[in-house]
């Protein structure tokens, strides 16, 4: 709960960045209402502050912390984490680490403004930067975030190996839950060398040390590689699980096994693993051999393959099942259709040669918010309005939830859909204004711009309704029985909302998470505990 | 979301077979190679590309190096001897043998003290570059996991000397292994290697 | 199809524009197949009384083939892309072509300049024309470019030629483009680099051999060296800011 609202407080602030710095963009050099005049050195830190805070601080905690630490112990029949009180201490470090990030807004300088992905030498010396403070900040904040989640790994990993209720095998385990261990597991296998690299960076900011200053014999595409070798796995550790509840919901919801779980759970695998080998796709044109190009465009597109098939699967659930359009389930199926955008615009950027082109232009930016926004914002909303009833007793209002959906799901396509064509028309990132150039100030590419920023204030809005929603519907939202949805895990089992401790009595588990529309049977579905 | 007095089931069941408290253990310990390998295979890259770095390796205090690789050795194997008596569930023994190994990392941290004053006061400091920024930043980084890992063993032997908490002294003692396996890593990478 | 967008200005312009062409079409037409399917689903499945849901696990063979099929067909589409996008790549980041001149660029925190050089064509002698923000070169000429930086990372993009390349301080990183319009075109900083990153504006000016040959007997005397050919004020009217006028 702390980690949802957290959350959502970090999304507010990571979605006002957003809102100034496309107002800059979408109607350049004019105030910007509620923030005034966005200089060259503000828009800097805007755009650096939004990416991290969506990753680090919305994503992560939503999806792996949120939901983790309160599906888990419900989806398995287990009474609380396995380390109560190490999982308090990763929620306080996680805590420090907005405060310490949001504290670098207020310092001397600002908030750090080298992008998130903070390439030295830029990140390295205040003079470069003219951040120094925030750009330390930034550093610990992220440092801590990443200790809070290998602490609270440990609790998502061990409780779904060790805590499960007596019956449940490997096999019968939810498939959100695979998801989020599985997500677990990438991150700290992933952290290691970006946490060596960042205690690097950080002396070389604050302890005249050159580990990245080719003056001193240091090598500023260390940082890349190592930052990429963490970034790209990342990018998996917070799709994982939004696929794990889109799944969920697909199954309840079109009142059908998944189809294929085994395969599924296998792809995910294999999907981690390759996540390890194609990391400098984003360094093609970054000063690396051009020879390792190449190989790196070969696992790039290869990792295509087991997502195309989990998609793929995905889809295949839906045969032959009969799909209840709800809110949740509009989410969910809106996160395939968006994602499916994301993921085959990622083909140009992943073959090399059209990578040189495309590389950090608005191409880039459209390609990793239809992954992203489906990831961070569709399946999280798909998560909320289906265990809403579950963790606050109450139903939400479908009415609005579905008007919330439409304004949110139409808006987005329509901020980003024109960010292809700027990106593909030369608009390239980080830039504040594009007065500059000629080529960029043609009026279709303003329009365009334009289109993108009202569109993002459209969207912007219709969050009201989910908010409305939400805070009204905790007091006066229709109570919510146990099992809305009619559902087959555990955590439909237990009274909304659960009470301290779970359950009443222990579970034991008899059958699979996906037992639905079986033939000769009153009800079409069959829950894991029922013993028959 | 649980603020029970009492510890959680969740704490004492194992589907898997295996203790959880050993599964954090090693979970930790995963981690932690993943950060210690990278910083080494950085360092390593560096130094074969960077062969006059061996004149600066030069330097350092091997011998200082040395006696330390023998206090951390002859400290784990009084972890060793702590796991055994947890295992014969005589606490208070246990709870000695890890105070002895707590005493290991002390020396362990005065030599190092020792040493890096030597260091300093010849004028090799953490911005001396190249070679000497990664010393003080892997040694300083395995220090610092030396001092974590006696802070912890102290506070698992108070429990063990009550006979509690036994299972614990296995897994500080696994902590502890590791803390001398990346020590053993070290020491000929940044003392003898030249 | 990035020719709608922006029209190319070198040789390699085009086959970069034929394999994002090539992309398109291929995933371009699993997109289209996979939306359809999925909205298809969801229309012939949706909730109907007394229409009970289908048991079925994902082992059925006649079902299961409907994924292995479309999953083979895009290994294969995915093979057709990455030949030609090596192809593509070796021909611009590996391969080196017959050089005709060679120039340095060098991006340093807020401008991009240039060494070319002078009348006796070969560079490092005391000749050498440096410009600041603009690059002559001739049309139809082959170069070699040198590229550098003096302090952070920056990259030197011509998003007309497709050219990009990072600049690494430290590093001299080299690269090729050979321009094949008349015109005059943008430079864009593609690297995050400071606050003046959106400022960091260049100009490529590709001319004829006779307008080069002149530009250059203009650069090598002092009195007419260093007036810029193409305007610098921004067409929607906005002054063009200083860098010192934008710090915070």
């Amino acid at each position: 709960m702390q980690y949802l609202f957290t959350g959502m407080a970090m999304a507010l602030i990571g979605g006002f960045l957003a809102y100034v710095f496309r107002m800059q963009l979408g109607f350049p050099n004019q105030h910007v209402p509620g923030f005034g005049l966005v200089t060259p050195g503000k828009y800097n830190a805007l755009v650096t502050m939004h990416g991290s805070i969506m990753i680090f601080w919305v994503a992560m905690p939503i999806l792996i912390a949120a939901f983790g630490n309160f599906l888990i112990p419900l989806m398995i029949g287990a009474d609380d984490m396995a380390f109560p009180r190490i999982n308090r201490l990763s929620y306080q470090i996680f805590l420090l680490s907005a405060l310490v990030l949001l504290a670098s807004f207020l310092v001397k300088g600002g908030a750090f403004g080298g992008a998130w992905t903070s390439y030295p030498p830029l990140s390295a010396k205040g003079a470069y930067n003219l951040t120094p403070i925030g750009a330390s900040l930034w550093l610990v904040a992220v440092a801590l975030e990443f200790v809070a989640f290998l602490l609270g790994g440990i609790n998502f990993t061990v409780t779904t190996m060790n805590s499960r209720a007596p019956g449940m095998k490997m096999y019968d385990i939810p498939m959100v839950i695979w998801m989020i261990v599985l997500a677990s597991i990438i991150f700290m296998a992933s952290a290691g060398p970006l946490i060596a690299g960042a205690v690097m960076l950080l002396f070389d900011q604050t302890m005249a040390t050159g580990f990245y200053d080719p003056n001193r014999g240091g090598d500023p595409l260390l940082w890349e590689h190592l930052f990429w070798f963490f970034g790209h796995p990342e990018v998996y550790v917070v799709l994982l699980p939004a696929m794990g509840i889109v799944a969920e919901i697909l199954a309840v919801f079109a009142r059908k096994k998944l189809f294929g779980y085994k395969t599924m759970l296998y792809t995910a695998w294999a999907t981690g693993v390759l996540s390890f080998v194609v990391w400098a796709h984003h360094q093609f044109v970054a000063g690396i051999d051009p020879r390792m190009a190449n190989i790196f465009s070969v696992t790039t597109l290869l990792i295509s393959i087991p997502i195309a098939e989990m998609v793929f699967l995905y889809i295949a659930t839906l045969y032959g099942g009969s799909i209840r359009l709800k809110t949740p389930m509009l989410w969910a199926l809106a996160f395939i259709a968006e994602f499916l955008i994301g993921g085959v615009t990622g083909i140009f950027l992943g073959a090399s040669g059209t990578d040189i082109y495309l590389h950090d232009t608005y191409f880039v930016i459209a390609h990793f918010h239809y992954t992203f926004v489906p990831i961070a914002i569709i399946s999280v909303f798909a998560g909320i309005t289906f265990w809403y009833p579950k963790m606050f007793g109450r139903m939400l209002n479908d009415t609005l939830g579905k008007i919330h959906f439409w304004g949110t799901v139409i808006a987005f396509n329509v901020i980003f859909i024109p960010l292809f064509i700027t990106g593909a028309a030369g608009d390239q990132r980080r830039v504040y204004s594009y007065s500059q150039f000629q080529e960029q100030m043609v009026p279709a590419l303003r329009h365009l711009r334009t289109t993108s920023t009202v569109a993002l204030l459209v969207m912007l809005s219709f969050q009201v309704f989910f908010l409305i929603n939400f805070f009204w519907s905790l007091r006066h939202g229709e109570r919510a029985v146990a099992n809305p949805w009619k559902s087959t895990t555990l955590e439909w089992t237990v009274p909304s909302p659960p009470p301290h401790g779970n359950f009443a009595e222990l579970p034991t588990v008899y059958r699979g998470a996906y037992e639905y529309g079986l033939p000769g049977r009153d009800t079409d579905y069959w829950p894991q505990d029922a013993p028959n | 979301m649980s603020t029970a007095a009492a510890k959680p089931i969740a704490n004492t069941r194992s589907a898997t077979g295996i203790p959880s408290a050993k599964l954090i253990t090693w979970w930790v310990i995963a981690s932690e190679i993943v950060i210690f390998g990278g910083l080494l295979v950085i360092y390593i890259m560096h130094r074969l590309g960077h062969p006059e770095w061996g004149a600066e390796a030069a330097h350092t205090n091997t011998l200082a190096g040395a006696l330390n690789t023998f206090v951390l050795l002859t400290s784990s194997l009084c972890a060793v001897l702590a796991h055994k008596a947890a295992d014969a569930h005589d606490g208070p023994r246990a709870a000695k043998l890890l105070r002895f190994t707590a005493l290991g990392g002390l020396i362990f941290l005065c030599i190092k003290g020792f040493e890096w004053t030597t260091d300093i006061h010849e004028g090799f400091v953490l911005s001396s570059g190249g070679f000497w920024s990664y010393y003080y930043t892997i040694a300083g980084l395995h220090g610092l996991h030396v001092l974590a890992g006696m802070i912890i063993m102290l506070i698992v032997a108070a429990d063990a000397a009550k006979n509690q908490e036994l299972q614990r002294v296995e897994c500080i003692g696994l902590y502890w292994h590791f803390v001398d396996i990346v020590w053993i890593f070290l020491f000929p990478l940044l003392y003898i290697a030249r | 199809m990035l020719q709608r967008y922006l029209t190319g200005a070198s040789t390699y312009a085009h086959s970069i524009d034929h394999l994002f062409l090539l992309i398109a079409v291929l995933v371009g037409f699993w997109l289209i197949v996979a939306e359809c399917v999925l909205f298809w689903l969801i229309f012939k499945f949706r909730e109907k009384d007394g229409v009970p849901t289908q048991h079925i696990t994902g082992d059925e063979k006649h079902l299961v083939k409907w994924i292995t099929i479309p999953h083979f067909l895009v290994i294969i589409c995915d093979i057709v892309i990455l030949v030609p996008a090596i192809m593509v790549w070796y021909n611009i980041k590996q391969f080196v072509p017959p050089i005709d001149q060679t120039v340095r660029v060098f991006g340093q925190q807020w401008a991009w300049s240039f060494q070319q050089p002078g009348p006796d064509g070969i560079l490092d002698t005391a000749d050498d024309i440096r410009t600041v923000g603009e690059l002559h070169v001739t049309v139809n000429t082959t170069y070699r470019f040198e590229l550098m930086s003096r302090d952070v990372i920056h990259s030197f993009a011509v998003p007309s030629f497709r050219l990009k390349q990072d600049a690494l301080p430290g590093r001299t990183i080299t690269g090729w483009f050979r321009p094949n319009r008349v015109g005059t075109y943008d430079i864009q900083c593609t690297q995050m680099c400071g606050v003046g990153h959106g400022l960091m504006a260049g100009r490529v000016i590709v001319e004829t051999q006779q307008d080069h040959a002149a530009w250059m007997i203009r650069e090598s005397n002092p009195a007419t060296a260093g007036q810029q050919t193409a305007p610098v004020a921004p067409p929607d009217g906005s002054s063009s800011a200083t860098v010192a006028e934008v710090r915070r």
